[in-house]
């Protein structure tokens, strides 16, 4: 059995292979040859490290150095240098920031480990089947801790001083939902976990309660003995099974154990979940529709106040929180307030989870400490653009959120940030978009998202929204008009100053910010009948260049509808009347005689 | 209570804690204007989901623009109700509900009576700058009720009655977004549904999206046909409204110019339901003397209480919902149904004219009374004791199609025989009525005693369920009242589980009787209305020579000549019916 | 299960855990104490979590290698699902990527018999709050 003595390890992210980490490792293994050191060095692409601003990086095992942007020519040099004489190459070395220090030892540097897994401590883990692996990771200690040694009030005072908010989008802080809910007299009081999570490509929630559910279910114990409430409730949306059923074994075990049900721990204190199951209705993650739609209602939002901490599940008062929120809330007691508010921003305290897609090349579940900027998040842990484009728009609060450009790169996110920029935190859904996408598009299809979402309850969204919808449709024909762009501004301003619940004051920032960051597109869109992304069909005209077309007649044979038209050997050409912009000849055409006008 | 200190358009205002926007306004004379929004005071009957948001205010402080009808006032607020930015939200608002109804206004059953049109009229709109996909839905015509959904406006006032104030749960939102209506489940036809026909969907509809079935061009061919002899009834309750449909106050009593609008309408004879009332009165008043004195000898067969059984809509709804007690109503016909069956068996060999060529009409405050005209019970052969029932605001049509100046009819008395009635069968019309005049009627003949007093006022009020305990001689009887059906249900569970003590039980199913009816004139959410006509019909009473139903000289001489006496074996066949099963329907 | 009662009962659990956890991290025998993690949560296991799960139990019990394989959560890397961690004794976890069928098979037979590393390791970039 051969054991290397040494293992270099090439990024092999999208990033790192575009700026030529293929070759490094090329350079690497002939260098490796050369030497005739086979038997003792490994070389091996990984994933990327989220340090694509620095890419290519290279790292040596086991002492942990670590290169940056390494260049196929320096192959050699390392191995000569580092892996035969021992020396470190120090020009490759990372020059920290603040220090000016040249870096070496990975192990002991943070600069590119961007995230910090707080809510996501155990997922990826421990089994989420098993609840001694959550208990051997200090689970339920949490729990111990505020049953025998702090008095309700002291738990919130803790959680108030922790400075977490809201997970679930609104950013209200805990601590005091806490406090008012425990302020408000009742014989009987409800803790609700908020797990209706329901942007499109949000799965934050879903991860935590698949990976983690004992977390979930600690915090609220907690929550229920600090506001005084011995009912839970789970309302987790019906289409997430795994997590149903992750969440039940976890309950049944812990039932098992004692850590739910009478007498928890010996201390009297009495608390149990249900589950209760939602149909996917995107407005039933508003705290409001979510209650009535415990209760067997319609799911629709109501007026606010009262808020549900006053009167909410069959009228008693009821603390709802988010999934996320609630998976913080042990490692705030286990740690401290003051652990916590070190991290993040200075108004939002502790990390968010996003769920990273789009045109983004490492997709996936990201947790950052609040006031990351959206460059960190995008080029760095996201690995950058997909296929080397352009960065165009980030997406962040789903179908609530608005689509922010360039210059809002280096904005740390928080949830105060995100609002000023014209968008906003949500739950954590975050979709990066490349030149390819088309503005106006992209805001009719958040609007689409929120037309199929609305209760209809309130005429501003049900009708509002429609309306709105219908113009950007209207633009993305080609039939818009300036006017058109006025009406939307005008209409999407009323629908967020007079919609009942969150998702109607919300629903227009999709247009309302593509308008504010894009309005060149627009105007392009009625103005000149162009969709520079290419995306609106509609505004698509392909023609053919007489000076290459060579009469092959490949595309005229391809033409579904006929509108190609010209004799063999010499140029042929498209009549606009009849093309119906489906592009096959475009796709067909060898000699690029095709162009998209 | 606290007393909160605000300002609304520069004015000072105080109002107690807990007082919306609204009511704030309101009290000093700013109208803040409102389309879903609808408060019955003093009714416990309120709908206000929040939902259209045409009266929304600016405060300032506050991101959004706040709903005025939902807002509660808090120390210090500064409101604007007509700032710019209001103005425009409100009209943009308006204007996307415009966008989304049908322009028919012209030929629209509402038209005049329309809130979307006093709207946008108040705000002025000119304009739809919102055009596109309007929704679209099935008609639904039941034998009482029309839902035209394209013309619904999402208020959800119809939803509340239906499931909050009546507990009946026929009407609920269904869809999601722009293609979201209210219907019964499964957007089944109401004909399918256990819909009662009460009608107060209708009479808190603020557009055309529910309306009653038209009769009166029924009514117009019936009365240009020659062969016909046409003869009309009149329920208590509308002459107590009718006319409101001619600019008059409401509460203003308009039985005398009313018959003689009849008449120049064109009707054979005018009579009153008033009649049949009293004559309701006497077999409902005798039954509940029969079965309380079985009662009280031991006979454990007959039960009590005895509930009432003159609204059709009450009717239906204890087929459906409380079959396990059909046994409990009085089985007395509701005086619509007597006055058909007597008409028809009796005035008509009188006048010697054949049953199929006598028409009867009803004018109600009523839509149930439509369906329950052409329930298969009451009809022989085929042809029915009642043809058609319409309603008040039908009739105002027919006067006015008829180029009748209404305000200026003489004051007119209605024919005999079935023309003559007691105090106690006009307050049939409102709440605590029938109640009243059954106790004025059994009290008599239980005790042979005179009245010591013919007002009782315990009986009388606007609380949704009202107990006294009347003194019949050393016998304490206690009688119950319930008016909306959802009070009715309480009531009737109680007797279901063996906890009501009442041996009397008066039900009407629409909130204030049937001065409330769903046929009435609109009162567009204001409770005085009700009141005044309430009023009205107990200063009609007042003024009756005989107040006291078998005191009535035409009912003395029916029963001499033709019905015998109360319960006989004629009476039973004529004026008594049966109820069915309608649950698993 | 027994009830735990108290906070020392909690402890003891989580100790007893602990401890367990630790001696099978430690073994002096390195090669018959392989722990593997599989992702499936319910993006791994549409990315074909299940069939990687199957290809280890099944591989492992066939070569007679005694390893401990566990499913867990989401461990974030969607893009490159099927994700696997793979503790050696003594060592620190390794997480792959893309772990199909053959990239499972190369895992035990390079990393897991011959401690050779293979391609598509996804670098930890994340503290964790122990950090």
């Amino acid at each position: 059995m051969t054991e290397f003595k040494t293992h270099i390890m090439v990024c092999g992210g999208t990033g790192c292979r575009a700026s030529q980490s293929e070759k490094i490792r090329q350079n690497l293994n002939t260098a490796i040859q050369e030497y005739g050191l086979e038997d003792d060095v490994q070389v091996v692409m990984t994933g990327c490290f989220g340090f694509c601003e620095k890419g290519p990086v290279v790292k040596i095992i086991p002492d942990n150095t670590f290169y940056v942007q390494v260049k196929p020519e320096d192959a050699d040099l390392i191995i000569q240098e580092h892996i035969i004489k021992g020396r470190k190459v120090s020009h490759l070395l990372y020059e920290d920031p603040k220090t000016k220090e040249m870096v070496s030892d990975s192990k002991h540097m943070d600069f590119y480990k961007k995230q910090i897994r707080i809510a996501l401590r155990n997922c990826g883990f421990i089994n989420p089947e098993n609840i001694d692996e959550y208990i051997a990771r200090d689970g339920y200690a949490a729990l111990g801790k505020v049953l025998t040694e702090m008095t309700p009030e002291q738990v919130i005072a803790e959680m108030k001083q922790s400075g977490l908010r809201g997970r679930g989008g609104g950013g209200f802080p805990t601590g005091l939902k806490w406090e008012i809910t425990r302020k408000s007299q009742n014989d009987q009081k409800y803790v609700v976990c908020n797990a209706d999570e329901g942007d499109p490509g949000a799965f934050m929630d879903r991860s935590i309660l698949e990976g983690d559910p004992n977390s979930v279910i600690e915090a609220m114990a907690i929550c229920g003995y600090c506001i005084g409430a011995n009912q839970g409730l789970v309302y987790i949306r019906a289409e997430y099974p795994l997590a149903i059923d992750r969440l039940r074994t976890a309950l049944k075990q812990a039932r098992e154990y004692g850590l739910l049900g009478k007498d928890i721990l010996g201390t009297g204190f009495n608390f149990d979940i249900e589950l209760r199951y939602g149909a996917g209705a995107f407005v039933c993650g508003e705290e409001t529709a979510l209650i009535h739609s415990m209760e067997g209602l319609r799911g629709e939002p109501t007026f606010k106040p009262p808020f549900p901490a006053v009167s909410g599940y069959k009228g008693k008062p009821t603390n709802v929180n988010n999934v996320e929120t609630f998976a913080n809330v042990p490692v705030i007691i286990n740690k401290g307030a003051n652990w916590f508010n070190k991290i993040g921003s200075e108004k939002s305290k502790g990390t968010k989870v996003f769920a990273l897609a789009g045109k983004i090349n490492n997709v996936g579940l990201i947790e950052v400490p609040m006031g990351t900027t959206l460059r960190e998040v995008i080029y760095e842990i996201g690995g950058g653009i997909k296929d080397g484009k352009k960065f165009k728009a980030v997406q962040t609060g789903g179908p609530s959120g608005g689509c922010l450009t360039e210059k809002h790169l280096d904005t740390p996110i928080d949830f105060d940030n995100l609002i000023a920029a014209g968008s906003m935190m949500g739950s954590g859904g975050m979709i990066v978009m490349d030149e390819d996408s088309c503005m106006v598009s992209i805001a009719k299809f958040y609007l689409e998202f929120t037309l199929d979402e609305s209760c209809g309850k309130c005429a501003p969204c049900r009708i509002g929204n429609k309306r709105l919808h219908e113009i950007l449709n209207k633009i993305t024909q080609g039939n818009g008009t300036k006017t058109d762009l006025d009406r939307l501004r005008l209409l999407g301003n009323v629908i967020k100053d007079c919609s009942l619940c969150g998702l109607g004051q919300t629903s227009p920032n999709p247009v309302l910010s593509t308008l504010t960051n894009f309005y060149n597109e627009y105007i392009d869109h009625v103005e000149n009948h162009k969709c520079s992304a290419g995306q609106c069909k509609a505004l698509l005209k392909y023609v053919i260049d007489p000076e290459i077309c060579t009469g092959c007649t490949l595309c005229f044979r391809n033409c579904p509808v006929g509108a190609i038209s010209g004799e063999k050997k010499s140029p042929h050409s498209i009549d606009q009347s009849l093309c119906i912009k489906c592009g096959a000849c475009y796709e067909k055409c060898k000699f690029n005689a095709i162009r998209i006008a | 209570m606290n007393t909160i200190k605000l300002t609304i358009d520069n004015k000072s205002v105080e109002a107690a804690q807990g007082t919306t926007i609204l009511d704030a306004a309101a009290s000093v004379g700013i109208n803040i204007p409102t389309l879903c929004h609808m408060k019955l005071h003093d009714m416990s009957i309120e709908n206000r989901p929040g939902g259209c948001r045409v009266c929304v205010v600016e405060v300032d402080g506050r991101r959004n623009l706040a709903p005025a009808c939902v807002t509660e006032v808090t120390e210090g607020m500064n409101i604007k109700t007509h700032s710019i930015r209001v103005i425009n939200a409100r009209r943009t608002v308006t204007e996307l509900i415009l966008s989304d109804h049908p322009f028919d206004c012209l030929v629209c059953a509402k038209s005049g009576n329309c809130e979307l049109q006093a709207l946008a009229q108040k705000l002025g709109i000119r304009e739809i700058h919102y055009k596109g996909e309007q929704s679209h839905y099935r008609e639904d015509t039941s034998p009482a009720i029309i839902r035209e959904m394209d013309k619904c406006i999402l208020c959800r006032r119809c939803e509340m009655m239906c499931n909050e104030v009546q507990t009946v749960g026929v009407l609920s939102a269904i869809n999601r977004g722009f293609i979201t209506v209210v219907s019964p489940a499964f957007e089944m036809n109401l004909d399918h549904s256990v819909c009662t026909y009460c009608g107060q969907c209708v009479a808190v509809c603020p557009t055309g999206a529910l309306t009653e079935v038209d009769h009166t061009g029924a009514v117009i061919r019936a009365l240009s046909d020659p062969n016909k002899t046409v003869i009309v009834q009149t329920a208590p309750a509308v002459r107590a409204a009718l006319g409101e449909e001619f600019g008059l106050e409401p509460g203003s009593l308009v039985t005398g110019k009313m018959a003689a609008a009849l008449r120049q309408l064109g009707f054979d004879y005018v009579f009153d339901t008033d009649f049949a009332a009293d004559l309701t009165i006497m077999e409902e008043g005798t039954e509940l003397l029969s079965r309380l004195n079985k009662h009280l000898q031991g006979d454990k067969s007959v039960k009590l209480p005895i509930l009432t059984s003159c609204c059709p809509a009450w009717v239906k709804f204890f087929e459906h919902q409380f079959p396990d007690l059909i046994d409990i109503p009085s089985t007395a016909r509701s005086p619509q149904q007597m006055f058909g069956a007597i008409a028809k068996n009796y005035f008509a060999n009188n006048i010697q004219v054949d049953r199929e060529n006598l028409v009867v009409v009803s004018i109600m405050p009523c839509l149930a009374k439509k369906y329950e005209c052409a329930r298969d019970e009451f009809a022989e052969k085929g042809n029915p004791d009642v043809d058609f029932a319409i309603t008040t605001r039908e009739l105002a049509q027919l006067i006015k199609l008829a180029n009748i100046d209404f305000n200026a009819l003489p004051e007119e008395e209605f024919d005999n025989p079935l023309g003559e009635s007691t105090g106690a069968g006009v307050i049939f019309g409102t709440t605590g009525g029938v109640i009243e005049a059954a106790v004025r009627t059994a009290y008599e003949l239980h005790t042979g005693k005179p009245l010591p007093k013919i007002d009782f006022e315990e009986l009388r009020g606007m609380e949704g369920i009202r107990h006294a305990t009347i003194d019949f001689n050393g016998l304490d009887l206690n009688i119950g009242i319930a008016h909306g059906l959802g009070n009715a249900r309480k009531l009737l569970e109680d007797i279901r589980n063996g906890k009501s003590d009442f041996h009397a039980i008066e039900i009407m199913s629409c909130p204030g009787g049937c001065i409330g009816g769903g046929g009435q004139p609109y009162h567009h959410g204001d409770a005085e209305i009700l009141k005044k006509r309430q009023e009205a019909l107990y200063r009609e009473d007042k003024s009756k020579p005989i107040r006291k139903s078998h005191e009535n000289p035409y009912i003395k001489k029916i029963y001499e000549e033709f019905l015998g006496h109360p319960l006989s074996e004629i009476s039973h066949h004529l004026l008594h019916t049966e109820y069915f099963d309608r649950s698993k329907k | 299960m027994e009830k735990v009662k108290s906070l020392a009962d909690l402890k003891k659990i989580r100790d007893e855990v602990q401890s367990r956890i630790r001696l099978r991290e430690n073994s002096d025998r390195p090669e018959k104490l392989v722990q593997i993690k599989v992702a499936m949560a319910t993006c791994g296991i549409a990315s074909g979590a299940k069939e990687t799960l199957n290809t280890f139990v099944e591989e492992l019990e066939l070569q007679a290698i005694d390893a401990v394989i566990t499913q867990t959560g989401c461990m974030g890397y969607c893009y490159a699902e099927p994700t696997v961690e793979v503790t050696l004794p003594g060592k620190d976890p390794l997480v792959f990527g893309y772990v199909d069928k053959t990239k499972a098979l190369e895992i035990i037979e390079k990393y897991i018999k011959k401690q050779e590393l293979v391609d598509g390791i996804i670098p930890v970039t994340y503290k964790t709050i122990d950090e």
